[in-house]
């Protein structure tokens, strides 16, 4: 793995807190994933994939804006992975970086309708803005 | 009995039922319900990454505040909920994210914040504190016949460890309140299961795909109306057409405490 992989592998791990390598890949956080069809990579996937280095393909994902932060699939693994958490570092990561705003001030009339509650706002703000 | 109260933004806007029903039914179990002079929005989601620490701050001044006070916290919204309760562990269990959060307090000559808040949701306040017996005594007009679905969604229950409030595969609190009520609880399958949240805003036709399994899934058992604690989960649900109502918990509350005056 290049140094700069690693670095990456390694800075993911440290902000989710999730331990990679006790996944015994049995895709049960995949099964309970509400979003399976939405997501190009699933729970179990960012799994591995950051066990592997593998993280550019995942940081350029729609499926990072298309998780729900449900938390089915951590509740569900049966060894405490906590996928969820995986994709939440990735998705911070990526709408970090420069242009990685996800949602900008602009979008949000088209978004808003006469019930559209405050907390919609500022929860789309705050997965998918830095 | 007095307890600080974080009715959260959307209490305060679009969700003001859930928020006047909420005191008012407290009142009528004999909790008055303080809201602390000055408060902030929660940021509406919990990012799990320890290294959030500015977004989380909002949150803790509010549980400092609380525990300076020397008494427990109450929230209703689900989300509000999710992430008070969220910090609350972060400041208990991680030392490193506690440290951060402290160093910005010491800036500001403030006491550092020991993570020693109780927190309850107004579920947990009906149940733990009060006692469902006690609301079944204070109930005046039974919702007598009336079959509804408990909606939990999500951030009421998970990740469990943290939130602690029910089995997060078969819970029970929303339906013993509303047999307390004098209603019926329909079962269905997909009541712990996600209305599409925050992604309407990106991708509403993903959320809307999820919100109208759960409206079909719950009539299809039987339900004649959906209560939940989340505005987000309401106005999902009624975004996709929901063709039965969906309520808020201490609306139901309210109609059988007979509770009907709304102060703005
Ligand atoms: S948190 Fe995201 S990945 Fe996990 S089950 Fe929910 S939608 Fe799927
Ligand atoms: S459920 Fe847990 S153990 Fe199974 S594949 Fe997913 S992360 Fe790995």
């Amino acid at each position: 793995m290049s140094h700069q992989k690693n670095n990456l592998r390694e800075e993911i791990l440290r902000i989710s807190g999730v331990n990679v390598k006790k996944c015994m890949k049995c895709g049960k956080c995949s099964a309970s994933c509400p979003s399976y069809d939405e997501m190009e990579f699933h729970p179990h996937q960012f799994v591995s994939m950051i066990d592997e280095g593998n993280i550019e393909p995942l940081l350029n994902s729609e499926s990072l804006y298309h998780c729900l932060s449900c938390f089915a699939c951590a509740e569900r693994c049966p060894r405490g992975v906590e996928p969820a958490k995986l994709i939440d570092a990735v998705r911070v990561t990526a709408t970090r970086r420069q242009g990685g705003d996800r949602i900008k001030p602009e979008d949000i009339p088209c978004i808003l309708d006469e019930n559209t509650p405050g907390q919609l706002l500022m929860t789309a703000f705050r997965k998918y803005k830095k | 009995m007095k307890m600080q109260y974080f009715p959260g933004c959307t209490l305060k806007n679009k969700a003001k039922q859930l928020d006047i029903y909420a005191r008012q039914c407290a009142e009528v179990l004999g909790v008055t319900l303080e809201e602390p002079k000055e408060w902030q929005c929660c940021g509406g989601a919990f990012t799990s990454s320890s290294d959030e620490i500015a977004t989380k701050l909002s949150s803790v001044r509010l549980l400092k505040t609380a525990a300076e006070q020397g008494e427990a916290l109450v929230t209703v919204c689900s989300a509000c909920h999710n992430v008070v309760k969220q910090t609350n562990y972060a400041m208990q269990h991680d030392s490193v994210f506690a440290d951060r959060v402290n160093r910005y307090f010491a800036q500001e000559n403030a006491a550092p914040y020991a993570g020693d808040a109780q927190v309850y949701h107004y579920l947990e306040l009906l149940r733990d504190v009060i006692g469902f017996d006690k609301v079944a005594q204070a109930v005046k007009a039974p919702l007598k016949g009336k079959k509804i679905a408990a909606y939990y969604g999500c951030l009421l229950l998970r990740p469990s460890k943290v939130i602690a409030m029910d089995d997060p595969e078969n819970p029970r609190i929303i339906e013993e309140l509303i047999r307390a009520m004098g209603a019926e609880p329909v079962i269905w399958a997909r009541r712990n299961e996600c209305c599409g949240g925050y992604v309407t805003a990106v991708s509403p036709e993903q959320a809307e795909k999820n919100s109208r399994k759960l409206c079909d899934n719950a009539i299809a058992c039987g339900a004649e109306m959906i209560v939940t604690a989340c505005p987000l989960c309401k106005y999902n649900l009624e975004r996709q057409g929901c063709p039965i109502p969906v309520v808020y918990l201490t609306e139901l509350l309210a109609e059988a405490f007979g509770v009907t005056e709304v102060q703005a």
